[in-house]
């Protein structure tokens, strides 16, 4: 209260804010909320982290190794087991990364790089957060109750019917979900309209940064994939409670149908993951280069490109359903024509940083693992594109290290790229340089013990989504779990790194990365100031700002 | 990244020397094995034939962007390169990277189209066998020789005899005549579970509601073993498959003993009807 007192009258002082709780449960700042979104991606983290790990300790050796329902209740423990690979699925994608990169970095950065004073709708970026921040709660709720929801993230019927689910966990998994969407399809409108109508002078869309473009085209894939998935769970929803029966083939259903929807919008959510990656490794590279970025329509269009075809190609998730083969061999063709926009993407990088005067400070450490990474999951899915060959790979774990690769890891070193570019603008303070070179290099070996090996047991033919498996596959399933201790432990070190940045971290100038970091969030002062772009930029005389 | 490259080097090495030095062995996967499984039908030949070709583009792509990045560390550093240039476009070189790609999905595209409508269905099949999913055994049932049926459930852990394989071993292997052209119909009794062999290039999900079909043709006698391949509930990872494969002569001595020893009792009911107003899984 004593603040209102040093406000100027009706509340227009530009510094003013509201202090404690109120700062962040009614937070209509986009910095703020960034931030919250953040912090939420790290509470995500480490739950999400922490159950692939017990996954990794229980696939360590052959045999039943942590029964913790003790003897005779293998059911309640295998049961626990499908939770966990639910469960880490769910949580990576919806409460991991998509808050990091759209919910963080977007929010953070979209309003500074196209200097505008904030986002559009501030208040309506209040609630997508706390939609959210409710899903989650929503979804570990629904893990522990009455067994928890084993059906894998793609919650395939008739698995996740009332008949073998009894129980309110997949209702409560279902609401979670929806309130994930509805926060989605929030957050999207406000990124569209902010980058539609906000930028700042003489920023023209095709002067804008990458990072904005591929929030963007993020956008638009929510926009339009979240209520296809709403539409799916809805109607799982009527069928496990009203007596409805779209899936339920003694009712007239198909599950198959279920499939359909889900991909519709699954496909399109593995690009939602890791187009804003993409993003951020354009700034990144760009900035540390020297150099601006080497073609940048075709970058921009290429996103745009991979957008659309996004939508077309769901069904190579499906190879395995029995679809009619003329249509398999529709979405292998159409799921091919994918690399080369992506391909165009990872030579584009390429070419940005030939000729220019590198500096591997981390951040562009991290994006140089994000092309390799990218590139070996890449690589996989072209082979796993071809429905024929597919029939050998289908629910193996060469599936596993495939997506891992390409949208998880790839993900990940987008995400911490990303961290360490920006960290100094948004706290004010520098990481510790010798402890975020040991993170890279821990986390680079670690996920590749990890998940390499993986593309061994999958060739080999092992399934996924098992707890035990046949005793020829112990080797490689024991080096991947090694692998998941140097990951773990890598993560905790940086959990370490962000602990002693925001604690002991170097004070950071406006722009620490020299001539390179040309956008306009290195205009502004570190931590960048709650209100920012009070007089608008003006960018008509200014390059291009990529 | 050097030494990156030089670890991947030897392993992708193996990975194609995995995948074809061998010679048919078992029909399971071997101790650190780090390619397929030696192949048991053509479906599975021609799927490790095209793989073969798809790895050496994957090979050479990974490689190529590796050595790009490698040369761009040694060559562009801020200590090597102090100035950077300024090219921002290159045309040709643009039109190259988009063209080049699409030419060698095209090489891809080709034979993968032909081996997916090869794997699809046979014209002329001399026996049908049926594979019914349900949590958390496969039922098998042979039309066409006299339509008997039997379950086909894991072995636990501490009934094993010398010599039989944990998490693969079944009560009733499903017998199948060798050198024979075989259509395989898929269906579920519940949830979706997915028949799996990966020696014969198997893979198919069985749905409640719906009939799949697909074929195989066994090359050799011998045993083939394979996993159910889609989540299905808490026992997804016990639900093993053996196919025991034997001679034409072998088989149809079998299919008398089996017709006697899986005779129906209920009397002459192939059909399973679906009762009206009960699920399935209540009869």
């Amino acid at each position: 209260m004593a603040d209102q007192e040093t406000a100027a009258p009706g509340g227009h002082d530009h510094d003013h804010h509201p202090t404690g709780w109120r700062r962040w449960l009614f937070s209509t700042n986009h910095k703020d909320i960034g931030t919250m979104y953040i912090v939420l991606s790290m509470v995500g983290a480490l739950v999400g982290g922490a159950m692939s790990f017990m996954i990794r300790l229980e696939l360590m050796d052959p045999g039943i190794q942590f029964n913790l329902f003790g003897a005779g209740e293998e059911a309640a423990y295998f049961q626990f087991y499908n939770v966990l690979v639910t469960g880490h699925a769910f949580i990576m994608v919806f409460f991991v990364v998509m808050p990091a990169m759209m919910g963080g970095f977007g929010n953070w950065f979209v309003p500074l790089m196209i200097g505008a004073p904030d986002m559009a709708f501030p208040r309506m970026n209040n609630i997508s957060f706390w939609l959210l921040a409710s899903a989650l709660v929503l979804l570990l709720v629904a893990a522990f109750t009455q067994g928890g929801p084993g059906t894998g993230w793609t919650v395939y019927p008739p698995l996740s019917s009332a008949e073998f689910h009894p129980g309110p966990a997949v209702d409560l998994g279902i609401l979670s979900l929806h309130l994930a969407g509805a926060s989605s399809v929030l957050g999207a409108i406000n990124m569209i309209t902010t980058i539609f109508n906000m930028r700042a002078p003489g920023m023209t869309i095709h002067r804008m940064p990458l990072f904005c473009w591929s929030i963007l085209v993020t956008a638009f894939l929510l926009l339009m994939a979240m209520p296809v998935l709403a539409g799916g769970l809805t109607m799982l929803l009527t069928d496990r409670n009203f007596g409805t029966a779209f899936f339920e083939p003694s009712g007239g259903g198909d599950p198959v149908l279920w499939q359909h929807i889900f991909w519709f919008f699954g496909h399109p959510e593995v690009y939602i993951i890791i187009l804003p990656g993409f993003g951020i490794v354009s700034q990144v590279v760009s900035t540390f280069s020297r150099k601006p970025i080497f073609g940048y329509l075709g970058m921009a269009y290429a996103m745009v490109f991979i957008g659309f075809v996004g939508f077309a190609v769901w069904a190579h998730h499906m190879y395995t359903t029995g679809l009619d083969a003329d249509t398999r061999a529709y979405f292998v063709s159409a799921s091919l024509v994918i690399a080369v926009p992506t391909g165009v993407k990872i030579f584009s990088w390429l070419a940005t940083m030939w000729g220019g005067s590198i500096s591997f400070r981390v951040p562009m450490m991290f994006a140089c693992g994000f092309i390799f990474l990218f590139v070996m999951g890449g690589v996989t899915g072209v082979a796993l594109a071809n429905a024929g060959m597919d029939i050998a790979f289908h629910d193996t774990y060469f599936v596993v290290a495939h997506f891992h690769y390409v949208m998880a890891i790839a993900g990940v070193f987008a995400m911490f790229a990303g961290f360490y570019y920006w960290i100094g603008k948004m706290c004010g303070r520098q990481y510790p340089r010798v402890l975020a070179r040991i993170h890279f290099w821990s986390f680079f070996i670690g996920v590749n013990v990890l998940f390499f090996p993986q593309h061994f047991s999958g060739m080999a033919g092992m399934p996924r989504r098992i707890p035990d498996y046949p005793d020829n596959y112990a080797g490689w399933n024991y080096v991947s779990s090694i692998g998941a201790f140097i990951t773990t432990a890598s993560t905790l070190l940086f959990f370490f790194i962000v602990w002693r940045t925001l604690s002991a971290g170097e004070k950071v100038p406006a722009n620490p990365w020299g001539e390179g970091a040309k956008t306009l969030e290195w205009t502004v002062e570190s931590p960048a100031p709650f209100h920012t772009f009070e007089e608008l930029p003006d960018m008509t005389d200014k390059q291009a700002a990529e | 990244m050097i030494q990156r490259l030089i670890t991947l080097a030897p392993m992708t090495a193996l990975l194609i020397f995995g995948a074809t030095g061998n010679a048919f062995a078992g029909g399971r996967s071997e101790p650190w094995q780090m390619g397929f499984q030696p192949a048991g039908s053509p479906v599975m030949e021609r799927i490790i034939e095209f793989h073969n070709l798809v790895l050496v583009i994957e090979v050479s792509i990974v490689a190529l962007v590796l050595g790009l990045m490698c040369y761009i560390i040694v060559r562009f550093n801020a200590k090597a390169n102090p100035v950077p240039s300024k090219t921002t476009h290159n045309t040709l070189l643009e039109v190259v990277w988009t063209v080049v790609p699409l030419l060698i999905l095209i090489v891809v595209a080709v034979p993968s189209l032909k081996l997916l409508y090869y794997s699809d269905r046979v014209e002329n099949t001399e026996m049908t066998l049926k594979v019914t999913g349900n949590q958390w055994f496969w039922s098998y049932t042979y039309p066409d020789h006299g339509g008997f049926e039997f379950d086909s459930v894991i072995v636990p852990d501490d009934e094993l005899k010398a010599g039989q394989p944990r998490l693969l071993t079944v009560d009733n292997e499903v017998v199948l005549p060798a050198e024979t052209n075989i259509r395989l119909l898929f269906t579920s009794a519940d949830v979706i579970h997915n028949w799996g062999v990966p020696s014969l290039g198997l893979k198919l999900d069985t749905v409640a509601g719906r009939i799949s079909e697909t074929w195989v043709r066994i090359n050799k006698k011998g045993n083939y073993y394979g996993m159910c391949s889609e989540l299905c509930g808490v026992n997804h990872g016990f639900m093993p498959i053996h196919i025991k494969a034997v001679s034409k002569a072998d088989f149809a001595q079998w299919v008398e003993t089996a017709n006697k020893e899986f005779a129906r009792t209920g009397g002459p009911a192939p059909v399973r009807v679906a009762k009206a107003g009960a699920r399935d899984r209540d009869d």
